[in-house]
Order: C-alpha cells, then structure tokens, then sequence
C-alpha cells in the first residue's frame, strides 16, 4: 500500500490530493478569480496560495481521514507555470515533508495530467489532447516518453478563450471558459475566422487579433450578437484540435483519445471528439471538471507512479521552473 | 438545393467506390484502390466530416482538394516526384491518382531499418534533397511527416514519392519554408526516437542542394527557439 499527497498551484487553483493506490482519497481545491475584464497576475495568485493552502491542506488530510504519519511521499508541481504560485507551494511542500520526514518528488504538471486521465478512464494507451490555459499539444507515449506529435506554435487553447473572455468582458466565475460555452449554446451565426492548421500544429494568434480587432465593430453593427461569437470561436478552435488530434491518430496508428487540462471538460468539444472518433471506430476517453481541471491528485497520481519506480526528489534538487516540457521525462513506469 | 447532375454525380461515387477496396482512412481521407480508365488507381476520398460546422466542413474540405491537385501538377511539372492525378472530382471531394503499387511509407521503413540496424543516411539525404527542389518551386507541404513519403518497391532504391498535399501552399517567403521543416523536425523525431543525427544529415543535404536554403534554416533556429521560450503559464 502507497499513499501518496500531492500539491498543485502552477496557474489560478491552488489543490490538494491524496491518492492510495488508483483510489482518490480526497482533493480539495480553491480557485483564485479576478474581476471581468481581468487576467490573474502572479504576485496577486500567489498571495491567494498561500493564504488558503493550509486550510486546503487540513482538508484534504480530513476527508481522507489519515494521518501525515500514514503518507509515504509528498509530491508537488516542479513546472510549468507561472514562478510564484509555484514556489509558494513547492514551499509548502518542502515544509511537511521535513516536518513529516517523508520523501519529497517533483513531479510535470502535464504528466499529473496524463497519468491522472488514465487512471479514471483506463485509456491503455491513447492519444492525447492536452488542452489547458498554458498548453496545447497532442501526445503520444513510445519508449519510456510522452512524446510530442503536435502543439500550438504561439498562444494556448485556453488563453485564447480566456483573452476573449476579456474583450468581452464575460465573466471569470467560475471560469472564463465555462461561460463561454454557455453563451455559445445560445448562438446561431456562424461568423468566420481565420483556421489555421500545420501538420499537427495550430496557431491561434491570429483568430485572437482578429476577434481583437473586429468584435466590437461587428457588435455594435449589428452584425452578429456575443452569443454568436462564443459559438463560432468554440467551433473553429475544437476542429483545429480535432483535426489534429486525428492527424496525429492516422499517422501513430491509434485508436483511442483521451482529452485532458481545464479545457478538456468542454462538452461541446468532447462530443466533436466522439464523432471523430466514431468516424474512424476509435474510442474516446474523456474527465469532467474534478479531473480535467488543475488538482491536486493529479500530482499525487503521478507521483505514486514515479515514487513506486524509484524516483525521489533531494531537498537541494526541489527547485520549480516554468518551463518543463512534457517530453523531458524520463517514463519510468511505464513499458 | 444541390442541382440533379450533382446529386446524380454523388450517387455513382458511392456506387463506384463501393466496388474498391479500403486501402487506409488517414489523416482527413479515406483511401481507396482500384482501376481508373484500366490503370492501377488510388482514390483519395475527403468524405464529410460531421464534427465540425457545416460551413467550415464545405470551405476546408474543397480547398484542400484543390490544393492538393495543384500543388501535386507543379511539382510533378518541376520533376519532383509525385503521383499522377488521373482526375478531380470536386463534387464529391474525390481525387483519382496513380497508385504507388507495392509501396511502403517512409514511416514504416524507417522502423524496420532501425530494428535491423540498417543504415538511413542515404534515406536522410535524399529527403533533403527532394525537398530542396520542392522549397525551389516555392511548393509549401504544409504536412511532412514520413507517413506522407512513400518508397516505390525495390524499397531500397530509395525512389521516393511525396504525396497528401492538402494543406500545401505557394509561397517565396524563407518563414513559411522555416516552419514546413519545424513541423517535419518534430514529426521526424517525435515518430523516430534516437534519430537526431539522422535528421541532421537530412538537413545538411537539404542545405546543400537548395538554392535558396539558407535564410530557411535561419528561420528554422528562429521558429525552434519561439518554441522553446514559449511561455506555459496558465
Ligand atoms: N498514390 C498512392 N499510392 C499508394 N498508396 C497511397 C497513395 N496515396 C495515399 N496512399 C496511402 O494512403 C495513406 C493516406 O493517404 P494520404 O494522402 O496521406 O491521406 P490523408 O490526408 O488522409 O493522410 C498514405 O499514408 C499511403 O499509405
Ligand atoms: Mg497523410
């Protein structure tokens, strides 16, 4: 038996989990959100970390009903993301860990993703749409690494919706992305924008200087309402990903997806998936928000695999970085 | 209201394709092989694809059926090998080719080489060279990838045939040519792990035999480094 605690806190959620053995014990988490028309700055995200991690961490060890004596390992987001939510609770971490005298592992916030998606659907051996805030990029796993078919070449998936969601000033609770897709199943014109697919890459900086551009004078013409441009954004970015995300099954030979980061539990996308997917008799694997949304038992799943192999993080090595890309890791759990 | 003469045109396509044999369903086609007017023939169908808006599906479906067969005709004119193109149907979406009979991918040759320990510098370069000249006739791919190379039998000959341009383009700009071989560097080495010196080789043959290369591979280490400096906040 492994019980593994895990501490996420790269973007805007600040989460705590707690996995023993493909079993969620618990995992609380708390989301920092800004006013309409706002993004979320680092010092201000983490200054929300650290005022609430330890109530979540009190949490996350109640409702699993355990005691710190009871974990094996304690595991926390290295990278990638944003410097000081980060540090403010790989600090954390680092603390109990000593306090606890428990080992310590740094763990890629896009493999928790990855490991943590397998773990609820059983996916075996799927393609994968990674869809977040800060990443897009489809995967594929082949010897001992997640490697990399296809990713954005300037701005994530979700910025993207988040940048929009500023223009128009829609809201940010619970999500910018979450509101959009509400607006959009209200439209009805379909207003088209720029698409543009590389192989298995996308670019999406042009549909948000266009949108930039155009909204407001298409608004106040008349000419379409904000419902219509959620919905005609959310179609042209999901068949980019949809497409590539079939590019990159035909050229690996794969039948199986699985979807997942934040904006993963978009429905509308999931169900352009699952035609996709019946087109080619593939399978489609999906999460909702408990999952697909930063937490913090996506580390700790990731973490238990990576500590049941062998790795451990040294206190001088527990460092964080911003940038770690998901094919830096070594798969050691994995044939 | 689609006239008679196309819905008619529609139904003896699907009759007709019936009839052949389902070679692969790739990227965004089904592929399938029979004869067209008694000769070996592939047709590469973009069937409808239901997931995405009606109004994107008609645009990009026979846009890149046209830029397929054109892209293909101005290579072909320029000596870079490509297939035949028998006929365009662009009612259906279909596009007749000659078929590359007993060929392999790239992809796939590529996989049993490295589990024979079989060498793939000759392969490397002349890749490199075959995409010099289409960079020289300002042909964009837009989809390199070694499932998208074929080899014709006696496979290690190395007679190789590029095909799916779907998504290629013309342009002159170094930019555009820069980011056609970023796209093919990560396919290459995400499908092929371990193949960094080979890929080189690719490059260094690509640099050799184009006209034009070097301003391409100053793009290239600019497009590489965006990449890697690319922030993943959020
Ligand atoms: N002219 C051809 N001759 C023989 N095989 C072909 C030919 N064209 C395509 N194929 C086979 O079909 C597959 C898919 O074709 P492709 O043009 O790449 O379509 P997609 O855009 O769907 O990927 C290729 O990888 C190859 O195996
Ligand atoms: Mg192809």
């Amino acid at each position: 038996m492994t019980i593994v605690i895990g501490f996420e806190g790269s973007a805007n959620k600040i989460g705590v989990g707690i996995i023993q053995d493909g079993k969620v014990l618990s995992n609380p988490r708390r989301t920092y959100i800004t006013p309409p028309g706002q993004g979320f700055l680092p010092s201000d995200t983490a200054r929300h970390h650290r005022s609430c991690v330890l109530e979540v961490l009190h949490e996350a060890l109640e409702e699993a009903k355990i005691q710190p004596k009871d974990i094996d390992c304690v595991a926390y987001t290295k990278g990638p993301g944003m410097g000081a939510p980060l540090v403010s609770v790989a600090i954390v971490a680092r603390t109990v860990a000593q306090l606890w005298k428990k080992p310590l592992l740094g763990v890629n916030h896009c493999i928790g993703h990855i490991e943590m998606g397998r773990l609820i659907t059983g996916a075996e051996n799927p393609t994968v749409l990674y869809v977040s805030g800060g990443n897009t990029q489809v995967i594929s796993y082949s010897e001992h690494r997640y490697r990399i078919f296809g990713e954005t070449i300037d701005i994530a998936v979700g910025n993207c919706l988040d940048r929009f969601a500023r223009v128009l000033k829609i809201p940010n609770d619970p999500s910018p992305g979450y509101n959009i897709e509400q607006m959009a199943k209200k439209g009805k014109k379909f207003v088209e924008l720029p698409y543009t697919v590389k192989g298995m890459d996308v670019s999406f900086s042009g549909i948000l200087s266009y949108i930039e551009d155009m909204a407001h004078k298409m608004l106040s013409s008349g000419e379409c309402t904000p419902e219509d441009l959620c919905f005609s954004l959310q179609e042209t970015l999901f068949a980019m990903l949809v497409e590539i995300t079939e590019r990159a099954m035909a050229h690996c030979g794969s039948q199986e997806v699985l979807i997942v980061g934040g904006v993963g539990c978009n429905v509308r996308l999931q169900e352009m998936m699952e035609i996709m997917c019946k087109e080619r008799s593939a399978k489609l694997f999906a999460t909702d928000e408990r999952f697909c949304i930063d937490n913090g038992a996506m580390i700790a799943q990731a973490g238990w695999e990576m500590f049941r192999s062998g790795h451990m993080t040294p206190l001088e090595d527990s460092w964080i970085t911003q940038r770690y890309r998901t094919d830096e890791v070594e798969v050691t759990w994995r044939d | 209201m689609e006239c008679q003469a196309e819905s008619d045109s529609r139904q003896r396509t699907r009759e007709y394709l019936a009839g052949l044999k389902l070679l692969k369903q790739g990227a965004e086609a089904r592929v399938y092989q029979g004869k067209f007017l008694g000769k070996a023939a592939v047709v590469k169908e973009r069937f409808p694809k239901t997931y995405r808006h009606p109004a994107l599906e008609e645009k990009l479906t026979h846009r890149r059926t046209a830029q397929e067969g054109r892209a293909i005709l101005r290579c072909r004119k320029a000596g870079i090998p490509a297939p035949v193109i028998y006929f365009v149907d662009y009612v259906t979406n279909c596009i007749y080719m000659e078929d590359i009979e007993g060929s392999v991918t790239v992809r796939d040759y590529i996989m049993t080489a490295q589990k024979n320990g079989r060498n793939l510098h000759d392969l490397a370069e002349k890749i490199g060279k075959i995409l010099a000249r289409m960079h020289d006739e300002d042909v964009i791919h837009g989809d390199l990838t070694t499932s998208n190379m074929l080899l014709r039998p006696p496979h290690q000959d190395l007679d190789l045939v590029l095909i799916d341009f779907g998504l290629s383009f013309i342009s002159a700009l170094p930019e555009d040519k820069g980011v056609d071989l970023y796209v093919l560097e990560k396919a290459f080495l995400s499908t092929h792990p371990n193949t960094e010196e080979i890929f080189s080789a690719l490059l260094k043959s690509y640099s050799a035999s184009s006209k034009k290369s070097s301003p391409v591979i100053k793009k290239l280490d600019e497009v590489r480094l965006r990449g890697r400096k690319r922030s993943m906040i959020g």
